[in-house]
């Protein structure tokens, strides 16, 4: 292992070149386009064995992971906002038919009005589409998670889809102290399919329409099969420890200091909070494991706590709160308070957070805050 | 009973013209093949879970992505160290009008691939809508025949004008009212490596208002007509199939619901645009090259 | 199947679509020259041409007649079916 100064994009597509998908899907879209051009710069200098086509939209780049899946090869691309929304209609074929593909999603706000900053909406926005989603905190977290979700996705106990999911430039565009793997010490054996494949040899059909009975019991499948991926993302993240020697909590969620009062996010805004935790003696929960949603976790966390509050840079509109407080809200009968913070890649600086976490004594249970 | 390819018991209603077009082209190809089908009568009539009329390898994505997925299919294809004639299938709708960037995609990046276009001339699965790839005064459940309008109003769209602007080695014209000079041009084109396409003539019984024991005969009239007609482009050289005779459009016309309205003034702009155009076809045949090489 | 895979390709040939029919194609064998002209044409895969004579599979025929129009030496009649 090597530390390295390096961009958060690059380090992600150093990872992926590694990880040596067969074919890679590229169209450019701010902030994620600082990954697709180092794939292409080593793929100029002979340095990846995938083929990478270069699409004309989110919507082809999608389809033609969904075919290259489908034939039997490990996929990648990356994405933010309108071009993971101009996905949508294929994301939930490549869930329902079992396709292993794993994407980065550099998180950025969706139009209208047209805005290229960072806030959650866009993968928020795509939580019922069937796929895995994981959220790294620091660019580090999310070049490991690169890893850590090609193994969970091509499983044969999972066998979906995954989004790694970062916050545009906060970590996209910035510079850390990197460990960025050498090898990946065959953390990620190659991908055998025996359910999906496109070969003249054993001929099947992907894709058969399906009546009213078989689609539902298809369906209830799929829901299933995204609950039962949680213990495999626990196990992963635990030998993933145990080989690398970095750990993230307990995979599903991560749980830092201590307190009476819980302040759920996900993130790189949980850096912040977790140096308030330090100084004010709350709790943060950070969900890493967005979908599907550790509700188990999150419960035993919350068990016996004063209040909860959510930070989020979403909108379930319509419900009057974010996505994420509405899920951690089905977890606990005690107080829950609900932040909307950061849309549109609104500064949420150390002193804001500190004021709000301030506020949640005197706040009412049930009550939203959009935070300017 | 069944072919190498399809099987008998799938739901194409009785005398369809796409199906014909479907199993020429898959038989053509032989078994060495993946299918990637767009959504559309093709795919609701074969594959209904879980059973499959399809004994090739065969996918379906959605409607408007059965070229970029194809792609997909090629490119892991050949990491996998084979080399499989890959076709991307549908119809008007699917590749004509919605489909129609995926399309271009894979035509300007180069896949080695198979694009069939089996074109019945309105989007026939929902109910017989009007797409481009609609001729001019038919009928269809969005562009009907009133009091006031006669039908579609614009003229059907060159697909394989738009191709060939790619730069692709091999687009040609087929009709499965004439199966040798079809199935001759799916194999020469399975022989070429790079994007070909072809564009076949598919009668649809039940969208067209005909009997359905003469979908042969449409797809033999309307070539006889010269309003479609057969020719090949390869790399950049245009070649006439087959030469009209020049049937009067009204052999064409008559007995098709769709053109039950259609007047005499209609028919003769329609000739005369059937003239002008075989005019043209026949001056870029004698001037050897069609292949755009600059914006 | 996981995710909706059919492996039991060719399978919808249970699918007997014969008892759409109105009208049966009926062939001379007398008349009928094997050219194979019906086979090609037939939209549902169900005529064979089995020593030199067309024979039509009723099970899976949808009665288009498509055959009986393309049929080069007038071998082919139609009946109506008996409901």
């Amino acid at each position: 292992m090597v530390k390295k100064i390096a961009e958060g994009s690059h380090a992600v597509a150093e990872v992926v070149r590694l990880l040596n998908p067969d074919v890679l899907a590229m169209y450019p879209i701010t902030p994620s386009t600082h990954i697709p051009e180092r794939l292409s710069d080593f793929e100029s200098d002979g340095e990846l064995d995938g083929t990478i086509i270069r699409v004309d939209s989110e919507f082809s780049a999608m389809s033609a992971l969904v075919g290259a899946s489908a034939t039997g090869v490990r996929t990648y691309t990356a994405t933010s906002s309108q071009g993971l929304a101009l996905m949508h209609e294929v994301l939930f074929v490549a869930s329902a038919m079992r396709l292993p593909i794993v994407i980065t999603v550099v998180n950025r706000a969706l139009s209208a009005p047209l805005n290229i900053f960072n806030d959650w909406q866009d993968s928020i926005s795509e939580r019922d589409s069937g796929w895995i989603q994981m959220y790294g905190e620091d660019s580090q977290e999310v070049a490991d998670l690169m890893v850590q979700a090609y193994r969970i996705a091509e499983d044969k106990r999972v066998l979906l889809p995954v989004m790694v999911c970062m916050d545009g430039f906060f970590l996209s565009h910035t510079y850390d102290v990197i460990d960025v793997p050498e090898d990946l010490k065959g953390f990620v054996p190659p991908y055998k399919p025996e359910h999906a494949y496109l070969d003249p040899k054993r001929p099947q059909t992907q894709g058969a329409w399906a009546m009213q009975e078989p689609y539902f019991e298809l369906r209830k499948e799929l829901e299933e099969a995204v609950g039962a991926a949680l213990p495999v993302i626990k196990e992963v993240h635990d030998e993933f420890a145990k080989v690398f020697g970095r750990s993230y909590g307990g995979g599903a969620i991560d749980v830092y200091g201590e307190g009476d009062t819980v302040v759920v996010s996900m993130g790189s805004v949980c850096t912040n909070l977790k140096v308030l935790a330090d100084r004010l003696g709350f709790q943060v929960v950070r969900v890493r494991c967005y979908r599907p949603f550790p509700a188990e976790d999150v419960k035993k966390a919350l068990e016996g706590k004063k209040a909860v509050a959510v930070f989020e840079k979403d909108v379930a509109y319509g419900t009057g709160h974010g996505a994420l407080y509405n899920d951690v809200r089905a977890c606990t009968t005690g107080k829950a308070v609900n932040f909307i913070v950061g849309l549109g890649g609104l500064d949420v600086p150390i002193n804001a957070l500190e004021k709000m976490c301030g506020e949640i004594d005197a706040m009412n249970d049930g009550e939203t805050r959009w935070q300017r | 009973m069944s072919s190498e390819v399809i099987s008998s018991g799938h739901s194409a209603c009785a005398g369809c013209g796409e199906i014909i077009g479907e199993r020429m082209v898959l038989e053509a190809l032989g078994k060495d093949v993946i299918v990637c089908q767009a959504t559309g009568c093709m795919e609701i009539t074969t594959t209904p879970y879980p059973r499959t009329a399809f004994k090739v390898p065969w996918l379906h994505v959605t409607f408007e992505n059965a070229a970029s997925a194809a792609s997909g299919i090629v490119e892991a294809d050949r990491k996998l160290g084979r080399n499989t004639t890959v076709v991307a299938i549908g119809g008007d709708g699917g590749m004509m009008d919605i489909g129609v960037r995926a399309l271009s995609g894979v035509m300007e990046r180069g896949h080695d691939l198979m694009l069939v276009v089996t074109d019945n001339e309105a989007y026939m699965n929902t109910g017989i809508q009007r797409s481009s790839g609609t001729p001019k005064y038919a009928a269809t459940t969005t562009t009907p025949a009133g009091s006031v309008v006669p039908g579609k109003r614009e003229w059907k769209k060159s697909i394989s004008r738009i191709a060939i602007a790619h730069g692709i080695p091999y687009v040609a014209t087929a009709s499965i009212g004439f199966p040798e000079d079809l199935v001759a041009k799916v194999k020469k084109a399975q022989g070429i490596k790079g994007p070909k396409l072809l564009h076949i003539y598919t009668p649809c019984p039940v969208g067209w208002g005909y009997d359905s024991s003469k979908t042969v005969y449409y797809a033999k009239k309307i070539v006889e007509t010269g309003l479609w007609p057969l020719y090949e482009i390869e790399n950049g050289k245009l070649t006439i199939s087959q030469r009209p005779t020049f049937a009067p459009l009204e052999e064409y016309f008559t007995g098709q619901k769709r053109y039950k309205h259609i007047k005499p003034e209609h028919i003769k702009e329609v000739s005369e645009r059937v003239k002008a155009g075989w005019k043209e076809l026949e001056k870029q045949e004698k001037a050897g090259v069609d292949l755009m090489l600059l914006p | 199947m996981v995710g909706g895979v059919v492996t039991k390709v060719g399978s919808l040939d249970s699918n007997k679509t014969g008892s759409w029919r109105s009208f049966r194609p009926v062939i001379d064998r007398e008349k009928c020259i094997g050219c194979g002209l019906c086979k090609k044409f037939c939209p549902d895969v169900c005529i064979e041409i089995k020593d030199k004579k067309a024979e039509v599979d009723y099970d899976y025929c949808k009665g288009c007649l498509i055959c009986k129009s393309v049929c080069p030496v007038q071998a082919i009649s139609s009946e109506e079916e008996e409901k």
